[in-house]
């Protein structure tokens, strides 16, 4: 079979994933690497499955490549800063089938909380990692990372970057060839890290990057492109790409897609002849520190030129533009208009979205401190809400609302409560483990869980609490108010969020509490795609649509404070766009004049 | 010479499914193509974007410079004007005349700005296309993003493609003898 397809990089490292005969993979959500699992998931022949998180997704993949199969797991940037503590130490014993992870990056940060670069995490852990620029690489690189995990013990890397996930471009599919699965054989030796065995497979590892770093030096994925030219680029992922958009044929180029260890003997021997070299690469100096570290300073421009002033921009996507601007200043023409009639079009809750209610009581109060987290609630920050003052990785809304009430009640006639916001899939993914810190610690804040079913920020994927696991089969469904009890939480209600009567009781009875609480608010994601259990728990969800009264309307613009797109107020009235109204009703309460029907 | 297609829209409009569409079409016929979409968070409402690059010879990047688009399709007027300055000297703009306020406007804070299509026509090679009124005349409001393919297809002498036969493989049954009138239709609206 030989077929060309257009693919993203992602589809592409699924269809690596299929062809290169794994059996397992696993993953937590996360931009950009969402859509790798999502389509892993479309083979029969894998086991795809969401973990509740990026630690947990690894270490399954580990305890599958122990078992014996071809194992997997992808997680976007951040995600591995929550899988690293495995990462670091499987390094150490590697799998006994293949073992490959994928780290999505973010430079521009198009929808993250920061810009990282994980290509540190490579040189941190000691483990070999792959950069490619296109889908084709994405999964040639993937089916070869499997055979080097296999031969060199190792767990490898693939560090992959939004552009080139999200970007389509020609990939040749081949067949997937059947792995047997490999008998595990019990080697405590290997497997057992204790201190006295680590510390012998420690030396291993030094061994294998020894043998990558020769490799590295020699393989198909570093490559020189002599154009005959003084001037030389060396470029990895998909900064190659641009580079090449701006140079052309003018330099010679060294490729770089094999980028743990770098090959130090082969960028010595393309740097020698050269007059100057750019260096272009997303995110940190990775490959230039090692071009001055072997005493090319006087000719290197990346990050910084020679005289060490500033010449690419430290962070953000290194696109031609970005290049071009550095390089010669940048081409020709760029239209000049009137950005003036430009308005920004910021993320906003959809229309009907249950977390509306929530943040429409919550923002009204004054006597709160909001500690949020990560997923669509974060948006209860922004106007009209103002329902947030701070939130930094998933799972932190929880122990830092905990952290910041112990020390506010230490402040004499402290009256602020601090409230802890946070989704249900980050509740499973992190939350769980920091309301034990507030029972066990004997805080006394207050947790609302916005159990919306479903993991929405993302896209719309699974987790415990839904009933169905990645690859649709039904499943238990976790129940997240048992869970809070069982952590030691006494004083929990379930309830619906779009009643804003009772969601202010609720505040009230929480903050005038004692001891710790948890409010779960329970109602499905406007964009979830509803389960059978979803349509009887909420049989009447989201059929009616509202309408206003234009007689009754006194144009006073309260409903506008529900933050809801679907209305707006023309002409001294309120109007409530059809199409995108689903009749939550949180407007309706809001109205002072009962104009809303 | 890399040929630069650029849409734009607001989350929801069927940017994904046209561009979609139009990169399976010049796969076909045989070029080298690059697709890059930024499409956001998962609300809707957003701006989004799909760069399309396509040559004879070989594409490297997926994302097109500033000042280098042959073509701006704007599926809504204001996008289209936020945009503007991926426009090649001469490239030309098609334009949705179609308004979607976004949040600043119906929450108040913002008047939707006027003379949008003014601004464009008077910086750029403008064609303005009321794509919601052809769409309901074809039968559907549906297909104005098929119709909007269509002025692409036009406008880079793209007809030769067999249209209607990836339309065929990608589209639900019912809707593709729809589709197919939609991008026709776009086509002479680019004449
Ligand atoms: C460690 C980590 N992994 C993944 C993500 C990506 N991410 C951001 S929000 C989110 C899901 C949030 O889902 P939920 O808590 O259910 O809230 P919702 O968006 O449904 O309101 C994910 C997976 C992240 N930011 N950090
Ligand atoms: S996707 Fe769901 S959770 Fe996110 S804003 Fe929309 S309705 Fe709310
Ligand atoms: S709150 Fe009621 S009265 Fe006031 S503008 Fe809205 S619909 Fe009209
Ligand atoms: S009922 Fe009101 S708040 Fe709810 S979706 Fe409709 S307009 Fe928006």
């Amino acid at each position: 079979m030989s077929k060309q397809q257009l693919m993203t990089g992602n589809e592409a490292i699924a269809r690596g994933v299929f062809e290169a005969g794994v059996r397992f993979a696993a993953a937590y959500p996360g931009t950009p690497s969402t859509e790798i699992l999502e389509n892993i998931s479309t083979y029969k022949e894998v086991l795809a499955q969401w973990s509740p998180n990026e630690k947990v997704a690894f270490e399954a993949a580990y305890g599958a490549s122990l078992g014996g199969a071809r194992s997997f797991a992808s997680m976007k940037h951040v995600g591995l800063n929550v899988a690293a503590d495995p990462f670091f130490t499987v390094a150490y014993t590697g799998g006994n089938a293949g073992l490959v992870v994928v780290t999505a990056d973010e430079p521009g940060q198009h929808s993250s909380q920061n810009e990282q670069d994980n290509r540190n995490y490579a040189r941190h852990a000691k483990v070999p990692m792959f950069e490619p620029a296109d889908s084709a690489q994405c999964k040639a690189m993937t089916k070869f990372a499997f055979e080097m995990s296999e031969q060199h013990e190792t767990p490898v890397l693939i560090r992959v970057t939004t552009r080139v996930c999200h970007s389509k471009s020609l990939v040749e599919l081949e067949d997937r060839v059947e792995k047997e699965i490999v008998p595990y054989v019990k080697n405590a030796k290997k497997y057992v890290c204790v201190p006295a065995n680590a510390i012998i497979r420690r030396g291993e590892v030094e061994k294998r990057l020894d043998t990558l770093k020769e490799y590295s030096n020699n393989c198909e994925w570093n490559y020189i492109e002599d154009n005959g030219k003084d001037v030389g680029v060396i470029a990895s992922g998909m900064a190659i790409n641009y580079a090449k958009e701006v140079f052309g044929s003018d330099v010679n180029y060294l490729n770089i897609g094999f980028s743990y260890p770098l090959p130090m003997k082969l960028m010595d021997s393309f740097l020698k002849n050269l007059k100057k070299v750019y260096v272009i690469e997303e995110n940190d100096e990775y490959i230039e520190d090692a071009v001055k570290m072997l005493g090319y300073k006087h000719i290197c421009f990346g990050k910084y030129a020679p005289d060490e002033s500033r010449f690419l921009p430290a962070y953000g996507e290194l696109t031609s533009d970005v290049i071009r601007k550095a390089v010669n200043g940048g081409k020709g023409y760029v239209a000049s208009f009137d950005r003036s009639k430009v308005l920004g079009r910021p993320p906003a809750l959809c229309a009907g979205c249950p977390h509306r209610g929530f943040f429409y009581e919550l923002g009204k109060r004054k006597d709160v401190v909001v500690s949020g987290d990560i997923g669509c609630y974060t948006l209860g920050f922004a106007a009209p809400y103002n329902a947030m003052d701070f939130n930094c990785c998933m799972g932190a809304s929880v122990s830092g609302a905990n952290g910041m009430q112990k020390v506010l009640n230490m402040v004499e006639g402290n009256e602020k409560r601090v409230v802890g916001v946070l989704g249900d899939s980050t509740f499973f993914h992190s939350g769980m483990t920091s309301l034990l810190d507030i029972v066990y610690n004997k805080g006394n804040c207050i947790t609302v869980i916005l159990d919306n079913r479903i993991t929405g920020m993302t896209g719309h994927q699974q987790n415990p609490g839904t009933g169905f696991t990645a690859q649709g089969e039904p499943t238990e469904i976790v129940d997240i108010e048992g869970v809070v009890r069982a952590l030691g939480i006494k004083h929990v209600r379930t309830i619906d969020p779009n009643d804003l009567t009772l969601m202010r009781e609720t505040l009230d009875w929480a903050i005038a509490l004692k001891e710790p609480s948890v409010i779960i608010t329970r109602y499905p994601c406007v964009l979830k795609k509803m389960s059978a259990h979803d349509k009887n728990e909420w049989p009447q969800m989201y059929s009616s649509k509202c309408t206003v009264d234009a007689d009754k309307c006194i144009g006073c613009k309260l409903c506008l404070r529900s933050g809801c797109p679907a209305i707006s107020v023309k002409d001294k009235k309120a109007v409530i766009d059809k199409t995108m109204c689903v009749g939550c009703s949180v407007c309706k309460q809001i109205c002072p004049k009962d104009a809303i029907n | 010479m890399t040929k630069n297609i650029l849409l734009v829209g607001v989350g929801g409009q069927g940017t994904i499914l046209a561009s979609k569409i139009l990169t399976l079409g010049l796969q076909k016929a045989n070029y080298d193509v690059k697709m890059s979409e930024i499409h956001g968070m998962s609300q809707r409402g957003g701006s989004v974007t799909s760069h399309i690059r396509y040559s004879e010879d070989k594409v490297y990047s997926p994302v097109i410079e500033h000042g280098q688009a042959d073509v701006i399709v704007a599926f809504e007027k204001m996008e289209a004007l936020r945009y503007l300055d991926y426009l090649k000297v001469d490239g030309k703009v098609f334009v949705n005349d179609y308004e979607i306020p976004g949040m600043p406007v119906t929450s108040g804070q913002a008047e939707y700005p006027q003379g949008i299509i003014e601004e464009l026509k008077r910086v750029a090679d403008t064609t303005v296309i009321d794509a919601n009124k052809e769409a309901e005349k074809i039968g559907s409001s549906k297909v104005m993003n098929m119709i909007l393919l269509g002025t692409i297809i036009g406008s880079m002498n793209l007809t030769n493609i067999d249209w209607d036969q990836i339309l065929t493989e990608n589209v639900k049954p019912q809707f593709i003898e729809l589709n197919k009138k939609a991008i026709k239709c776009g086509i002479e609206l680019a004449k």
